[in-house]
């Protein structure tokens, strides 16, 4: 148990430093951007005005209130300190509704839709490549390549692809948005149920993407496994088909969740720009209105969210990893 | 190399990936030269005009005009009646018109006005039905009557002196132009953006782009990611150990999220093609130089890198003839991929509205950005989008072909 500690303490203290080089870069770098984007929230405020001295004075005011006219690390101080209590600042592009409200209330919609998604994907993928590995014939022959393409389809040119036919040709799912946009969020059937419906696309978009890379993993992972020794030899001492196949499936495994937690944050990246195509309201979409209105602490705020969403994604499958892989347990038990 | 050249391309999943990257290649390279057009001139007024071939209404009109005895109703009663309406009348024959829905058929125009000649009376009695809704059909069979009557169109020109329209020409129901005689037209095979460009050439030009950016994505990683892998892996030591925690770093913080920062903080107006490939490629090296420092540690202490070094021979000498010849196929196979999902991430990038800030060159991401804010998918113009979706595929599926095919010569364990 007291490996354990130390494997894990470890890990930790990692991502903590990790974290905090995330937090840095984040903070840092959308503060580069030249240009002024206070300057362009004034102007709307002063737009009217002639009084020289008073347009001076409102810009003043702003600048004083985003906390732009201080030195860069001042700006950090209070930022980070605002940022633990979760008070992000305003937001610029729609002011005055604070960063922090506008993350709240899209955070949730991105984890119900990607983490769901994701894993769904994942499972579906693994067992489907298993498979073909190990039936081979005609079922690999025909699934590999189309799993082989849909991989490579971008996730939202898939968005756009079940759009347009189960959304707009068959007319099966709505195209748009979260739920429908005359209903107010309570929990009446008609509203879980059009929230239902608002669902089906943009997730099976992300399963789709997410099952062909996996099976391809999954299956050249099983070849290399079923080709191992410890099969021959399993097979010499007349072990059931069923038992070796489970061995395999677990070993093949391990690997593909290694391989999860080094893909994540390329999946949800690509998961983000598909919640675009459907206007769903996440993550993505308030991380592109922030962009369009040159909005940095709702942009800034938004990829630190995500940086967190995938560190501790991270960090939940290597601790995972640790409690399957015998060789880790064997090495945290001596 | 020239045996390995040989193998590499007996393995069929290389070749097939090779092919298709090949002629997505020459038709990006040969188009051009004879479609000489500016990719990017805006030849339609408006946006979304439906592929297919465009004639000057005026030259047909004013052109050679042929008599052909075809039977000219039928095919255009198919254009001019809407669906909404031949259900309408559908359900006007079964409720009140006395027909079994059964002898209806939805689909044969000819039929169903037939029908509706027979057994439409605006003075039936109808039950059930809005007042709206019976003037409705009133209309509908006064529309059906004039498509049906078979009259000439004149064609007036106003007398410049009078101001008064005198008749020019007759055109006949009947009558045909060959569309060769008609000397301006234009064929939009894949009809045209919401900017009324052509989209065939707009896509040739706009791949051509993005694979640019995908190789010097590519070029920019592998080098990077070589350079810091050869120095980790072959060093050792403090400078493996610094290298390492930065790589590790790299590899946890979201690619995407730093491509994102990166790129918003450049600005807009710096944004150029060059430069959003030159950051996706500063984003994108940790893989690169992780599998370099892994190989190059399995190298290092190799007998014949041993005895390079009892030889005497420099470090850059030891590198590149010694350990370079020996991880040349994986930096190969990680530049191949670094290929595609530079150009993916392009394309992702550009859908957030961070793309190469441009008006002079296209890109596979910038297209589909400009095809999602017009709204093409939600107007039915899926040659907008559905071409470029197919355009990452296929790209990115050629490469990643090739990278397995490569991959399989490589790691003979995978062959299956």
């Amino acid at each position: 148990m007291k490996g354990y500690k130390k494997y894990y303490g470890q890990k930790i203290i990692w991502y903590l430093i990790t974290l905090f080089f995330a937090i840095i870069l984040n903070f840092v770098l959308p503060r580069l951007m030249p240009g002024d984007p206070v300057a362009g929230i004034a102007a709307g405020a002063v737009s009217g005005m002639t009084d020289a001295t008073a347009i001076q004075k409102v810009y003043e005011e702003y600048a004083e209130k985003f906390g732009v006219n201080k030195p860069m690390i001042v700006q950090f101080g209070m930022w980070a300190g605002n940022a633990l209590k979760g008070d992000f600042g305003v937001s610029f592009s729609q002011y005055p509704r604070t960063v922090g409200n506008i993350i709240s209330s899209s955070v949730g919609w991105t984890l119900a839709l990607q983490l769901p998604a994701i894993i769904v994907g994942w499972l579906l993928g693994n067992i489907l490549g298993a498979v073909a590995a190990y039936i081979k014939g005609a079922f690999d022959k025909v699934l590999l390549p189309v799993f082989m393409f849909i991989s490579n389809v971008p996730a939202f040119g898939m968005a756009i692809i079940l759009l347009t036919v189960f959304g707009i040709n068959l007319k099966w799912f709505p195209t748009s948005g979260a739920y429908g946009f005359e209903l107010i969020p309570n929990f009446s059937w008609e509203f879980i149920s059009s929230v239902i419906s608002h669902y089906q696309m943009p997730f099976w978009s992300i399963v789709l993407i997410t099952i062909g890379g996996q099976a391809i993993g999954m299956r050249s992972m099983s070849i290399y496994e079923l080709n191992a020794d410890y099969v021959k030899y399993s097979r010499f001492l007349g072990i059931k088909d069923r038992k070796i196949v489970g061995y395999v499936f677990r070993n093949a495994m391990l690997p593909q969740i290694t391989g999860l937690a080094m893909s994540l944050g390329t999946m949800m990246g690509g998961a983000l720009v598909a919640e675009i195509i459907f206007s769903y309201p996440g993550i993505g979409t308030a991380m592109m209105t922030a962009v369009r209105g040159q909005d940095y602490p709702l942009l800034s705020a938004c990829t630190l969210i995500i940086t967190i969403m995938v560190l501790l994604a991270n960090l939940l499958v290597e601790i995972l990893y640790g409690v399957i892989d015998p060789r880790v347990k064997a090495a945290q038990q001596d | 190399m020239k045996n390995t050249l040989r193998q590499v391309f007996h393995s069929p999943k290389f070749v097939i990936g090779f092919s298709i990257f090949a002629i997505i290649l020459l038709t990006v390279i040969i188009y051009p030269l004879v479609v000489i057009a500016d990719p990017l001139e805006m030849v339609g007024n408006g946006n979304f005009f439906k592929p297919g071939t465009y004639v000057s209404v005026k030259d047909a009109v004013e052109g050679t005009h042929y008599t052909l005895n075809i039977d000219v109703q039928s095919g255009s009663l198919d254009n001019k009646i809407s669906a909404d309406d031949k259900a309408d009348m559908k359900d006007w024959l079964v409720k009140y018109g006395g027909v079994a829905e059964a002898d209806v058929d939805i689909n044969d125009t000819e039929g169903l006005i037939e029908l509706w000649g027979t057994h439409y009376d605006p003075d039936a009695e109808q039950k059930g039905i809005l007042a709206s809704k019976k003037k409705y059909y009133v209309r509908l069979n006064n529309n059906l009557k004039g498509i049906l009557e078979d009259s000439d169109l004149i064609i007036a020109k106003e007398n410049s002196e009078t101001g008064e329209l005198e008749q020019a020409n007759t055109i006949a129901s009947k009558e045909f132009v060959n569309t060769k005689d008609v000397a301006n037209r234009k064929t939009f095979i894949l009809g045209t953006d919401n900017f009324g460009r052509d989209v065939l050439t707009e896509l040739l030009d706009a791949t051509k782009t993005s694979l640019r950016v995908g190789l010097i994505a590519g070029v920019v990683a592998t080098l990077i990611g070589l350079f810091l892998g050869l120095l980790s892996g072959y060093l050792g030591g403090m400078v493996d150990n610094i290298i390492t925690f930065v790589t590790n770093l790299f590899t946890v913080i979201p690619s995407f999220i730093l491509l994102i920062l990166i790129s918003y903080s450049v600005g807009q107006a710096a944004r150029g093609v060059n430069l959003v490939a030159t950051i996706i490629g500063l984003t994108s090296w940790t893989w690169t130089t992780r599998s370099v420092r892994s190989q190059v540690i399995s190298l290092r202490n190799r007998d014949h890198v041993n005895l390079s070094k009892l030889s005497g021979h420099s470090m850059m000498r030891i590198v590149l003839t010694d350990i370079l010849p020996y991880i040349a196929s994986y930096v190969v196979m990680a530049f191949i991929l670094q290929i595609s999902s530079g150009i993916l991430a392009e394309a992702q990038l550009s859908m957030l509205g961070l793309g190469p800030s441009t008006s002079t060159t296209a890109t596979l991401g910038l297209m589909m950005n400009w095809a999602n804010l017009y709204a093409a998918p939600l107007n039915g113009s899926w040659w907008a989008y559905f071409p470029v979706v197919i355009m990452i595929a296929l790209i990115s599926f050629s490469l990643n072909l090739m990278n397995t095919g490569l991959d399989q010569i490589f790691n003979p364990q995978l062959r299956d």
